[in-house]
């Protein structure tokens, strides 16, 4: 699926700092940029350059210190945390390091469960359920529990279930950190799949240059500031 | 999938921990029923009396008896109905542990003003006709396996000797708070002997007991009969048999007061003990509840899944605590029958521990939902790995 030149994200002039008693630290400093829409844009940088806090605030899980972010013509930045977390179900997907699935539920309930938020019909969110773990290769498996899965397959639930509500924009928060080669390459496979068959917009936290380069623009974060140069593999 | 399959499987989490927790609600649950029915059994008499009995006693004290003469004057008062009259005999069957409240009463007019005590007419005349004879409430002849025609033997404390009865008659109470583990006997049959033993003790009683028709009126025939015995040699104190029955238990409010204070003690205890269990549950799930905050779930979802936990693992320890408090009241009511004539769990016991059970669910997650509906998602997500 072609890119278009309009940017999903929009950046500007954001700045970040946490609070250690009476110390405070900048995470981020005036940060600009701009992500397109239909890209797969991967973060890098060292531990503590911010990527992780970065990557929260464009998914509006955090709320930044000064300036703004636009997501799909939204400013995040102004919306209260019940308006976020509406904008959240519907818009972002969620990829984590630890795959995060709960571990009472099985693998279709977990993919199910974004979709208790809509009001969609038992029947419908079934269809759903069942597409989405059919894209990721796991329909066979979507009465096992997590504990009966292995990480890599873990890891494609967690994908199938920031997939079932169709989102336009996924983050992933160090997605291939906790598994092997081979089931790391399946992960990436499959959201490089995501991106250029189903245009999602994907932004990867790594620190895996091996992962980064399945990325069409590599961004580098150092000490808070964004690198201006970005590396581009098409 | 719904929220509250969730909530079970989340309950189920931790087996061995629900489970101990769960037991513990039943144990604090029948603690607190059977305590609850202990108040209740202390008040049973209380509860028994009618509002339209007065008692009359010696003004002095109950163990002061008052003359037999009183009777007549009782009766001319206006706005009484009938007068009986009674005497605590205290007597001892076979040996001091075998405790039987007995009492010596004038049985016609006594059967009369005590319409809750049922009798099969036969066995109340023959009872009324027999100056040696006896009758006994159900729970006292289950007790001792008595039947109508056994000889009965009671040891004299109050009145030395030993004293035969021939039971004629076994009575039910008409209602639940009826007292029906008593012994009742001819007064004549008492002041014969005393007559011949000890004249002085003759001739007199312990209480009268009085009918009256309206209710309204008892404060007015109280005072006129107190009123009637004024400046005598042995001046009356009548009042409601509720006031009569009220004040042994005021002997041992202190008593009540404590059994009261543990009873409420135990749901606190065991509060702190759910709210802990909630405390390590929540914090457990601080992750998950973060996650489920990104997908988008409100802070009353999270909210709804530890309350709903702590519920169901307090109102299933509530079910279980109920169903034991019913054998385990009747196996109090049957070993301590003698000193708790009703030992009956209420319906209104059972409602405390439902409300209980509630208070104890949504106190013991007030703090955990807090804590866990206030965390940042991103504070949240950090805690995992």
């Amino acid at each position: 699926m072609e890119n278009s030149n309009q940017p999903i994200v929009t950046i500007r002039n954001l700045t970040k700092s946490y609070r250690r008693g009476i110390q405070v630290i900048p995470v981020l400093e005036h940060i600009n940029f701009d992500i397109p829409e239909g890209e797969f844009l991967a973060l890098m940088g060292p531990s503590g350059s911010g990527k992780s806090t970065l990557l929260n605030l464009i998914a509006g899980i955090d709320k930044t210190d000064t300036g703004t972010i636009m997501v799909g013509g939204l400013d995040i930045t102004s919306m209260t945390e019940t308006e976020l977390a509406r904008w959240r179900a519907t818009n972002v997907g969620f990829i984590f390091q630890f795959y995060n699935l709960i571990p009472v539920l099985t693998a279709f309930e977990n993919v199910e469960l974004p979709l208790l938020l809509t009001w969609l019909s038992r029947k419908e969110r079934r269809d759903h359920v069942e597409m989405a773990l059919q894209m990721v290769g796991l329909a066979d498996r979507m009465d096992h529990y997590p504990s009966q899965l292995s990480g890599g397959q873990q890891q494609r639930v967690a994908i199938a279930r920031a997939i079932v509500t169709d989102p336009t924009l996924l983050v992933a928060d160090e997605p291939t950190g906790d598994l092997d080669r081979i089931s790391a390459e399946e992960i990436l496979e499959l959201m490089a799949r995501l991106n250029r068959e189903f245009g999602k917009t994907i932004i990867m936290v790594t620190h895996d240059p091996h992962a980064a380069e399945r990325a069409h623009i590599i961004r580098k974060l150092e000490k808070g500031i964004l690198n201006a140069h970005s590396q581009t593999h098409l | 999938m719904h929220i509250l399959k969730l909530i079970f499987r989340n309950a189920l989490r931790h087996k061995l921990r629900t489970a101990l927790t769960i037991l513990g609600i039943t144990i604090a649950i029948l603690a607190f029923g059977i305590l609850r029915t202990l108040v209740n059994a202390w008040y049973s008499g209380v509860e028994a009396s009618s509002s339209t009995r007065l008692i009359s006693r010696n003004s002095i004290s109950l163990v002061f008896s008052l003359p037999l003469s009183y009777k007549e004057k009782i009766r001319q008062i206006p706005g009484v109905k009938g007068v009986s009259y009674a005497i605590w005999f205290n007597g001892t069957y076979i040996s001091e542990k075998n405790f039987i409240p007995n009492f010596a009463v004038e049985p016609k007019t006594f059967l009369e003003l005590y319409p809750e005590y049922l009798l099969p007419e036969d066995r109340k005349t023959a009872f009324i006709r027999d100056r040696k004879s006896a009758i006994a409430g159900r729970k006292v002849a289950e007790r001792f396996q008595w039947k109508v025609g056994d000889t009965i033997i009671l040891k004299g404390t109050i009145f030395p000797g030993t004293w035969e009865f021939v039971l004629r008659g076994i009575y039910y109470g008409a209602e639940r708070s009826a007292d029906e583990t008593q012994l009742f006997f001819h007064w004549n049959y008492l002041n014969e002997r005393l007559k011949k033993t000890t004249p002085r003790r003759a001739d007199q009683t312990g209480v009268y007991i009085i009918g009256i028709d309206d209710p309204d009126q008892a404060a007015e025939i109280s005072e006129a009969i107190d009123k009637t015995f004024k400046n005598s040699l042995a001046e009356t104190l009548t009042e409601t048999e509720k006031a009569f029955q009220m004040s042994f238990v005021t002997m041992t409010q202190a008593i009540v007061t404590v059994i009261q204070f543990v009873s409420f003690l135990v749901i606190i205890i065991i509060m702190a003990v759910v709210a802990n269990t909630m405390a390590m549950t929540a914090r457990e799930r601080i992750g998950e509840y973060a996650i489920m905050k990104t997908l988008g779930f409100g802070g009353w979802h999270i909210a709804i899944l530890i309350l709903g936990e702590s519920l169901i693992i307090t109102i299933t320890g509530c079910v279980f605590g109920i169903i034991l408090t019913f054998p385990t009241a009747e196996y109090f009511g049957k070993t301590m029958g003698s000193f708790f004539p009703v030992f009956s769990v209420s319906v209104i016991t059972i409602f405390l521990d439902i409300a209980a059970a509630f208070f104890v669910g949504l106190l013991a997650a007030v703090f955990p939902t807090w804590r866990a509906v206030r965390i940042q998602i991103a504070d949240g997500l950090r805690r995992i790995g």
